[in-house]
């Protein structure tokens, strides 16, 4: 070869590299899969990343008691088995589970509010990790406490394994609206305005200069139709994950490539008509004014 | 063709904001492309990151892959980050089933090859063509180019594994300067488009 070989050293897990790799998951969907089958079946239809666990949302719902990370050899299973990015979940606090879901290797670690929480007080000090993390919010301080503790993606919480959609809606708009009230704040405003939020200061400057998070945002909890998906999209959200909706209904394959191909085209209602034909039934939802606050999983964090 | 060229950005899915606003960046009217009569418009294309197997069945689904591939045969000039490196490969060494490529270079690609997200890294890399030093290579997940064709040109390497090719007005790269802020292989894509050399 005649061109000069480059020789600096390599640097891993930088900030660039981990927020990097999600800005590559734009403009798709990340599906919830709990065996290697359902997992290919989420890659031939054209999800970006899946999210390896045990049980979906829905089930850890209606099954109760403590929700963990998955055991190691299912996870392993789905790594193998696929070869687009494999995310998986540990507890909030739960800094060993989280070691070693990237001693296993995955690509992306959520540091979910659908597991049970390990931690009442502290979120794990994601900076301390090679492997990126992905955490949930319902505002935009909380969002940028997660970005502190070195969080490389978001997702607006929802309310997973309900099937509605009313939650995403609610902490999407939320995260968005907070970010346009910063926009009209002077410097002055600025600092008060980190107090309220309690969040860094730095970061609530970047977001009012950028009028966006620094990181990537996605939606997640509770959406079960193309048409679901399509709305997050064009209420803000960058993607979309999916949860039980996809596995919970009665024909996946086909629900799954209309969520894509929806969420792709998300501003073209013709296409999103055409996604929602025939799919099937839906996942049996639930209403949430009815769930009972310790069963709503967006209260979890902190 | 005018100074200003204009060039789409494939936005099926992938990092295509951060492309729009590096062409921006170099002085190009960058437009995202999603369907086959948006590419008529163009005077160019770059394929962004992205899942390389989401990319190709969109493609495929939405009648934009056929008119793609033609008009690679008929000279657009095209360039390909990273998934979009893949995509513009005449081979992939492992693809998944019913993973077709646009083609454009003949090379054969290896996917995923400096290893999965703990491997992604950062690193300089001299780019043939670009100067000013070296560019900061961002590499995510990133495939490499396993051998090219008599067609084909080595724009870099690195770790002795090849990480940015030409074939005429068609070029890629296995990392992401669209995540950097340094506009310079934008700038010779751009400049590609603008002079067809």
């Amino acid at each position: 070869m005649s061109t000069t070989p480059s020789t600096a050293t390599p640097e891993t897990g930088t900030a660039r590299v981990k927020r990097g790799m999600a800005e590559q998951l734009k403009g798709g969907v990340i599906m919830d899969v709990v065996t290697p089958e359902q997992a290919k079946i989420a890659e031939d239809a054209g999800a970006v990343a899946v999210m390896a666990l045990e049980r979906v949302p829905a089930d850890i719902r209606k099954d109760g008691g403590v929700a963990r990370m998955s055991d190691p050899d299912m996870i392993e299973g789905i790594i193998n088995a696929v070869s687009i990015p494999v995310m998986a979940k540990s507890r909030i606090g739960h800094f060993v589970e989280a070691q070693v879901l990237q001693a296993l290797g995955v690509d992306y670690i959520d540091e979910s509010e659908v597991l049970t929480p390990a931690d009442e007080v502290n979120h794990s000090d994601k900076w301390a990790f090679t492997t990126p993390f992905v955490c949930g919010a319902t505002n935009l301080g909380e969002a940028l406490r997660r970005i502190a503790e070195g969080a490389a993606m978001i997702r607006s919480k929802g309310e997973a394994g309900t099937g509605n959609v009313v939650e995403a809606v609610r902490h999407l708009r939320q995260i968005k609206g907070e970010i346009s009230r910063l926009r009209g704040l002077d410097n002055n405003e600025l600092y008060a305005a980190a107090k309220e939020l309690r969040a860094p200061y730095e970061l609530v400057k970047e977001v009012a200069e950028l009028g966006k998070l620094p990181v990537v945002l996605f939606s997640a909890g509770g959406v079960a139709t193309p048409a679901d998906a399509a709305l997050m999209r064009q209420l803000g959200a960058e993607g979309v994950f999916v949860g039980s909706g996809i596995f919970k209904s009665g024909d996946p394959a086909k629900r799954a490539a209309a969520i894509v191909r929806a969420t792709t085209f998300f501003d073209d209602p013709k296409v999103i008509a055409d996604s929602s034909r025939n799919l099937g039934e839906a996942m049996v939802g639930i209403n949430c004014d009815v769930l009972p606050e310790s069963e709503r999983y967006a209260n979890r964090g902190w | 063709m005018s100074s200003t060229p204009t060039i789409g950005v494939l936005a099926l899915q992938g990092d295509v904001r951060e492309h729009l606003a590096a062409l921006a960046a170099a002085d190009a009217a960058a437009v995202p492309v999603r369907r086959p009569e948006e590419l008529a418009g163009v005077d160019g294309l770059v394929i962004p990151g992205g899942e390389s197997t989401t990319i190709s069945k969109l493609a495929a689904l939405f009648g934009l892959a056929e008119p793609l591939r033609a008009a690679i045969r008929d000279g657009l000039p095209v360039y390909g980050t990273c998934a979009g490196l893949i995509m513009l490969a005449d081979k992939i060494l492992d693809p998944r089933s019913g993973q077709e490529t646009f083609g454009g270079i003949d090379m054969i690609v290896r996917r995923n090859a400096f290893g999965r997200q703990n491997e992604s890294f950062e690193a300089f890399v001299d780019v043939r063509g670009v100067a000013g030093g070296p560019v900061e290579g961002v590499f995510i997940r990133a495939p490499w180019v396993e051998s090219v064709g008599a067609r084909a040109e080595v724009l870099a390497e690195y770790d002795g594994h090849i990480v940015a090719v030409r074939q005429g007005q068609v070029m890629a790269t296995s990392f992401h300067p669209e995540l950097t802020g340094d506009h310079r292989v934008h700038e010779l894509f751009v400049h590609t488009v603008r002079t067809g050399s």
